[in-house]
């Protein structure tokens, strides 16, 4: 898989005598959950969960319905406040940190249900992730001061960049809600990247289409790993997806990890098949 | 339908300035004519405030997404001070356009800062607890009004509650004068100053919009946790739209003041919050050239030609309201409307961008 970059506007291959490390950083942790865990009244919707996603990874978690993962991902963008564990993004403690200030050190996310600002249009919904990339007051935006000029041509020239990564330009007027759903569930993956992440949690974002799209979803994925050198943690029913493109899977039934490790160690383990993928469907991967 | 595509709304925003300054032109010219009766003259500047008042309240609930139901209780504080402001500043020589700013200026002030007392520990919380705690600011407001009692002496201002003594020294003038409110003002608004003060609410808002905290403001109204997860700080950007709101409320209000004789506190009350709220919700949610007609229509009809109805006026209105809600969300209805009026096919969606 060769590297891509921007230029002049569009995704272009990174010329081979780069020295970027494709997969050096792959160790080093960005997040390590430790002992993380949460109680909604007498559920324990997940229970020691311990994971650590290197800098360059893309992870997987998988398990049943009703498993825990999504309370992960809103665990770490703290959506809902841990009762037990602690989570180190870049080896800084996020205890007490709000949602929004677990944006601001990095951790982005796209949702299950698709949550886009479906009155704006697609332009914007990339703009309002450059919130806090590309900066000036309001003041200055009701003035209409030089610096609101400067700054929205930078936004608008960095939304269509991070647009062409799916070929959406095009649809940059569209009105947000009426993207078609394959779109729509696109379009949140580049307003999180928008937001400078250094780690993108994806939430089944191959959920509702067809083999072709979720092929092209895949490549799109390392795409993005590779540009952005960023780590993609991602939640996923698919196992065409999962196992084609995640190192290391980490699998999730009543909020307890039952396995760890890389796809083939999964597919073989016999606490998942008989949890979660059932014999006929882990031979079909 | 929803169009599905989103033109730039810069062109809709220059038809708004410029059905505006062309209604300022016409309505100057008839004045300055004397061709118009004068009981409508007087009706002008009223309909200025209650335009301000309209485009401000659209800015909470159109653009915001949250429901107001004490805006009346902002434009009261604009009133209030406003009026208080330009009567302490009379007869020190200060010139009447100058008094008229200063009393605007001052009621938006104030207003504001009722904004971010209500605002502060309610915007934090979801649902409709903004609409709850507004209808209560409102009567709130009424009530403090009712009861306050300002002079002005040599001395200064001199402020009592409850206890219509002031003790008020020699050459004493009474301004707040409780239940009675506010009396022997001179109308020193005028038809250019309130359409100067829309002209400036419009850009103020249509740039804010247009700008970074604008759409972090209708992130909020879309998607408040969508809008957390790229960074948005909530609390903030829906406490800056709701001071800005509060703040033109209370230069509404002034503005309405300065062009009363007297001004009680039972003006403010909840039926003007509501009357407001049809204006904004009949114009359109963030349609702004739609809250301006509608609170032209609304307030000059029944002042004038549907006089004899006036009585009924919240009663129609109500059913006016329903109505519109019936319609405008009735399929068979919006494609009979369609057929009928063939351009207008396009437009249907815009009232919901």
């Amino acid at each position: 898989m060769s590297d891509f970059q921007f230029e002049k506007g569009k995704m272009v291959p990174v010329p081979s005598h780069s020295i970027i490390p494709e997969r050096d950083l792959g160790h080093v942790p960005v997040l390590e959950c430790s002992h993380l865990g949460v109680d909604f009244g007498g559920l324990r919707a997940v229970d020691d969960f311990n994971f650590t996603i290197g800098k360059t990874e893309i992870a997987g978690l998988i398990g049943p319905n009703g498993a825990g993962k999504t309370t992960v991902f809103n665990l770490l963008t703290k959506v809902y406040t841990p009762t037990r564990g602690t989570i180190l993004l870049n080896g800084m403690d996020t205890h007490g940190k709000t949602t929004v200030q677990i944006n601001k050190m990095g951790i982005a996310r796209t949702f299950q249900n698709i949550r886009l600002f479906s009155n704006l249009s697609v332009e914007d919904n990339v703009k309002i992730g450059l919130h806090n990339q590309k900066k000036y007051s309001t003041l200055e935006g009701i003035l209409r001061l030089p610096s609101y000029w400067k700054t929205e041509k930078e936004a608008h020239q960095r939304a269509m960049e991070l647009l062409s990564i799916f070929n959406m330009e095009y649809m940059a007027n569209w009105r947000a809600g009426n993207l078609p759903y394959g779109a729509q569930r696109r379009l949140e993956i580049v307003r999180a990247l928008a937001t400078n992440p250094c780690l993108l949690l994806l939430d089944e974002p191959a959920a509702g289409m067809n083999p072709a799209e979720t092929a092209e979803l895949m490549e799109n994925i390392v795409k993005i790993r590779d540009t952005f050198q960023i780590a993609v943690l991602l939640i996923e029913h698919d196992m065409k997806l999962v196992m084609g493109i995640c190192e290391g899977i980490c699998v999730l039934n009543f909020g307890q990890v039952i396995a760890k490790g890389t796809a083939e160690d999964i597919r073989r383990n016999p606490t998942v098949i008989e949890a979660y993928l059932g014999k006929r469907g882990a031979e079909s991967c | 339908m929803k169009r599905l595509i989103i033109r730039k709304k810069s062109r809709k925003n220059f038809i708004t300035y410029g059905v505006v300054v062309a209604a300022f032109i016409v309505l100057a010219s008839v004045v300055s004519a004397g061709a118009m009766p004068s009981a409508l003259q007087g009706l002008l500047v009223p309909m200025c405030a209650y335009i301000i008042a309209a485009i401000s309240l659209n800015l909470t609930v159109g653009v915001l997404g949250e429901l107001s139901l004490g805006h009346a209780g902002f434009m009261s504080v604009g009133a209030f001070c406003g009026a208080t402001a330009a009567m302490a500043l009379n007869g020190a020589g200060v010139p009447d356009w100058a008094r008229m700013a200063a009393a605007v200026a001052v009621g938006a002030l104030l207003a504001a800062v009722a904004g971010v007392v209500v605002g502060v520990p309610v915007l934090r919380l979801r649902g409709d607890y903004l609409a709850i705690v507004t209808l209560a600011f409102g009567e709130i407001i009424k009530t403090v009004v009712t009861n306050l009692y300002v002079g002005k002496d040599p001395a200064g201002l001199r402020v009592g509650f409850l206890n219509p003594d002031i003790g008020l020294g020699k050459g004493g003038m009474m301004i707040v004068n409780g239940p009675n409110g506010i009396s022997g003002i001179t109308k020193i608004s005028t038809l250019t100053a309130g359409f100067v003060i829309i002209l400036l609410c419009l850009i103020i808002i249509f740039n804010l919009v247009d700008s970074r905290s604008g759409r972090a403001i209708m992130a909020l109204r879309d998607n408040r946790i969508a809008a957390e997860s790229v960074g948005i700080n909530a609390t903030q950007y829906k406490l800056m739209a709701f001071v800005i709101s509060a703040a033109m409320a209370g230069a509404a209000g002034a503005l309405y003041a300065l062009s009363q004789n007297t001004v009680t506190a039972n003006k403010f009350d909840f039926n003007t919050s509501i009357l407001i709220l049809v204006f904004v919700v009949l114009g359109g949610l963030g349609n702004m050239l739609g809250s301006i007609v509608a609170a032209t229509v609304l307030y000059i009809l029944p002042e004038t030609w549907l006089r004899q109805f006036s009585d009924y006026r919240m009663l129609i209105y109500a059913v006016v309201l329903i109505l519109m809600m019936l319609i405008t969300n009735n399929a068979k209805i919006r494609i009979w409307m369609g057929k009928l009026l063939p351009h207008k096919k396009e437009k249907e969606g815009e009232a919901h961008v």
